[in-house]
């Protein structure tokens, strides 16, 4: 294992600061996201996870809360950096937008009563799409006296799926809104989003439709001139068996006797039970067991082998996070981002 | 043996999937856990069966799509190839084209000069395309036209032409709640204060409130014409009066549709994959299901951890394998007990998962559908997906 790299540099990502993570649903974005923001915070950096979703996501994984509109402060990583959250919600991101350019106040509630905020945040995912990001952007952009507020922004972003059409907001907005603030906004945040400042990382895990989603979500925002991170491929298991073993598992050749000699060697023959008649087939049904389970091992390592050969076709830094059976826990949060790190990604 | 006491009333899907009243089965459940190849496999398993099916994907994988014939998107239900019809059952499937099913209901209610005029502005477009909750609502709509066209053949003596059954995805949202809600949610959206206001200012009754109203809306017209842009506003009235002579009130249009999902018939069937997430959202779905009286047929409980070699725990597992270490020499043996050993530990996760859901929801029948090493592809992959359903 080399040193641990100092946090500013020699990362794949200098000069990023707006991290977008996204990934197929249940491939576990939000863990991915929120562990990458805990990475980049490492040595005293300041970092800010913003969720979009109205998923309360964030704080069910850190274990606090409902996070309000409001930026909070809900970890502190190893060596002292701070990392912020914040639950981006359109019609809160509506207010403050009106409240800042035109300081509308009491007239802005009176919006809200008529029922013009609900129209404005619902009437096109386009101009929602625009709130959201947009406070992105700002945060991206907020300037202390010491330079930006944040060293990085990390975003958990919706699914694959929606993702390119989620960050085109130029595109969504264009048709809706010709002109005015919304349409110049739009503009700031595509020339954010397209700029050497920010990356779209995709979560996936060995499995094929998400593998497949990876890849289309890849070309997709290629397409848009959005530019595509890195892979992180989650819940990876550790190789259990050796090449050898699992090419013969496949083929329904494991040496039998082999077997059944391990397990006696191991004490599993049962002394006091094998000698009552039964014990002998009990040990058969569980040789059988064990090399049918061995088989069907090897069909998955075959299958996630070639979701590995798909995913390197795409050509971008590639991470892998393990498989935590017992689930994630604030714990486990650390343990991940110091992967992360390892690896080069934060 | 322990398990059965704590185990959950079975759910029998042939049961359900023969009974000639059921007309309708809902398939619903959280993003990522099998909705979609549930739904084909239960419609094949009743097509085979002896029933005639019509399956409506919302959102397939590419290969299950082409399991199923779907390789083409228009929007109407096509015969799947390759299904056993001894039982005289057949099956159709069709992949849910949302803006096409909208652009339909547009197209049939409005005279074709309005119609066009409809489907050129932007503001439709991007209703039709991308309102979170059209999709939903599109599902619906299909589903109705689904049993009309289906009640009409029937009534027309074309008993080959109807469908006795319907086996309806939904739609891939983040939570399984949306797809009750969505199309209320469109239907109260458009039929809105606001929009009401911005359209017909002159229903909005007396004249001193009107003069208030009108005020407001005026600030609130400059605000939005502000941010927006010109133009904008004008679009959005045109759209929704030209909606709003057609349809009169889409609010009515959702009634209907949640009365369909209440009537006698129609079964929900909730998937759920072994994950917190997951089960939390089948637990909210099971409750709104319950308090908005609308028949629940129970829970597939999808891609479930099973070891073959049950009796062997999984600590004794790992523990044999590491005295193997020790002892050294049986490489094989450790290797496939520590194999042995993870898979236990999965399956005894997901069970504790289960119990969790069932001590919660003791009157929800659930079946358990094994994990598979490959996804489906085919009609003969669907099929063990049907059996596995059907062991209850």
């Amino acid at each position: 294992m080399p040193a641990t790299a100092p946090p500013t540099s020699d990362t794949d990502w200098d000069g990023v600061r707006l991290h977008i993570v996204t990934g197929k649903g249940g491939t576990g974005k939000t863990t991915v996201a929120a562990a990458l923001a805990l990475a980049l915070a490492a040595g005293g950096r300041r970092t800010l996870l913003c969720e979009v979703e109205n998923r309360q996501g964030i704080a069910q994984l850190f274990d606090v809360p409902p996070l309000p509109y409001e930026e909070r402060k809900i970890a502190v990583a190893p060596d002292g950096g701070d990392v912020f959250a914040l639950a981006i919600e359109p019609k809160a991101a509506l207010l403050e937008y009106l409240e800042l350019f035109y300081r509308l106040g009491r007239a802005g509630r009176m919006l809200e009563r008529l029922g013009a905020v609900d129209f404005a945040t619902t009437i096109a995912p386009g101009v929602r799409d625009v709130l959201l990001t947009g406070k992105v952007y700002e945060a991206a952009r907020r300037r202390g006296k010491a330079g930006p507020v944040y060293d990085a922004i990390v975003l958990d972003a919706p699914p694959t799926g929606r993702i390119t059409q989620f960050l085109n907001v130029n595109e969504e907005v264009v048709g809706l809104a010709k002109v005015g603030p919304v349409r110049n906004q739009a503009g700031s945040i595509m020339s954010l989003l397209r700029s050497p400042q920010t990356v779209v990382h995709l979560v996936t895990v060995l499995e094929e439709m998400p593998v497949q989603e990876t890849q289309d979500g890849a070309h997709q925002l290629r397409g848009a001139g959005l530019p595509v991170g890195g892979v992180v491929v989650n819940m990876v298991r550790d190789p259990v068996l050796p090449q050898r073993v699992l090419a013969a598992a496949a083929r329904g050749r494991l040496d039998r006797d082999l077997v059944l000699a391990g397990l006696e060697a191991a004490g599993l023959g049962g002394r006091g039970r094998a000698a009552a008649g039964n014990g002998g087939t009990r040990l058969a049904t569980l040789v059988d067991g064990l090399v049918a389970e061995a088989g069907e091992h090897a069909v998955r390592v075959a299958l996630e082998t070639t979701q590995r050969k798909e995913l390197a076709a795409l050509d971008r830094p590639t991470y892998e996070l393990p498989a935590l059976p017992g689930g994630i826990d604030l714990g486990s949060l650390y343990d991940l981002a110091e992967l992360l790190r390892e690896q080069g990604m934060a | 043996m322990a398990a059965t006491a704590r185990r959950s009333r079975p759910l029998d899907v042939d049961a359900l999937l023969d009974d000639p009243t059921t007309r309708v089965v809902v398939c619903c459940g959280s993003g990522g856990v099998g909705k979609t190849t549930t739904a084909a496999a239960l419609g094949l398993r009743a097509a085979e069966r002896g029933r005639r099916v019509v399956v409506l994907t919302i959102d397939p994988a590419r290969r299950l799509a082409q399991s199923m014939g779907l390789v083409e998107l228009d929007n109407a239900p096509r015969p799947v190839k390759g299904v056993d019809t001894t039982a005289g059952g057949a099956l159709d499937a069709m992949m849910l084209d949302m803006k096409r099913t909208f652009d339909e209901v547009i197209e049939a209610h409005a005279t074709p000069e309005k119609a066009q005029q409809i489907l050129a502005n932007p503001f439709y477009q991007a209703l039709s395309s991308s309102f979170a909750g059209t999709q939903e609502y599109m599902a619906m709509e299909k589903l109705g036209q689904l049993r009309t066209r289906s009640d009409a053949a029937k009534a027309a003596g074309r008993d080959d032409e109807a469908w006795d059954l319907v086996v309806v995805d939904t739609p891939p949202s983040r939570s399984a709640l949306d797809f009750l809600d969505a199309p209320q949610r469109l239907g109260s959206f458009l039929d809105g204060r606001f929009i009401r206001i911005l359209t017909a200012p002159a229903k909005a009754g007396s004249r001193a409130y009107l003069k208030v109203v009108s005020v407001a809306v005026g600030t609130a017209g400059n605000v939005l014409t502000k941010i927006l842009g010109a133009g904008f506003l004008g679009d959005v009235q045109t759209f929704v009066s030209a909606l709003d002579t057609m349809f009169g009130g889409f609010r009515e249009r959702a009634d209907r549709t949640y009365q369909l999902l209440q009537a006698d018939g129609t079964a929900f069937v909730v998937v759920a994959a072994p994950e917190p997430d997951a089960l939390r959202e089948a637990s909210y779905f099971v409750e709104r299901l319950g308090s908005e009286r609308m028949p629940l047929a129970g829970l597939v409980l999808n891609r479930v951890h099973v070891a073959i070699a049950e009796d062997l725990s999984s600590e004794r597992a790992a523990a044999a394998a590491e005295d193997l270490d020790e002892i050294g020499g049986h490489v094989l043996t450790a290797g496939l007990l520590r194999v042995h050993a993870d898979r236990m530990r999965r399956r005894d996760r997901d069970r504790a998962l289960a119990v969790r859901f069932t001590s919660a929801h003791p009157s929800v029948p659930v079946v358990e559908v094994p994990a598979r090493a490959e996804d489906v592809h085919d009609l003969e992959g669907l099929r063990a997906i049907g059996e596995d359903l059907a062991k209850g």
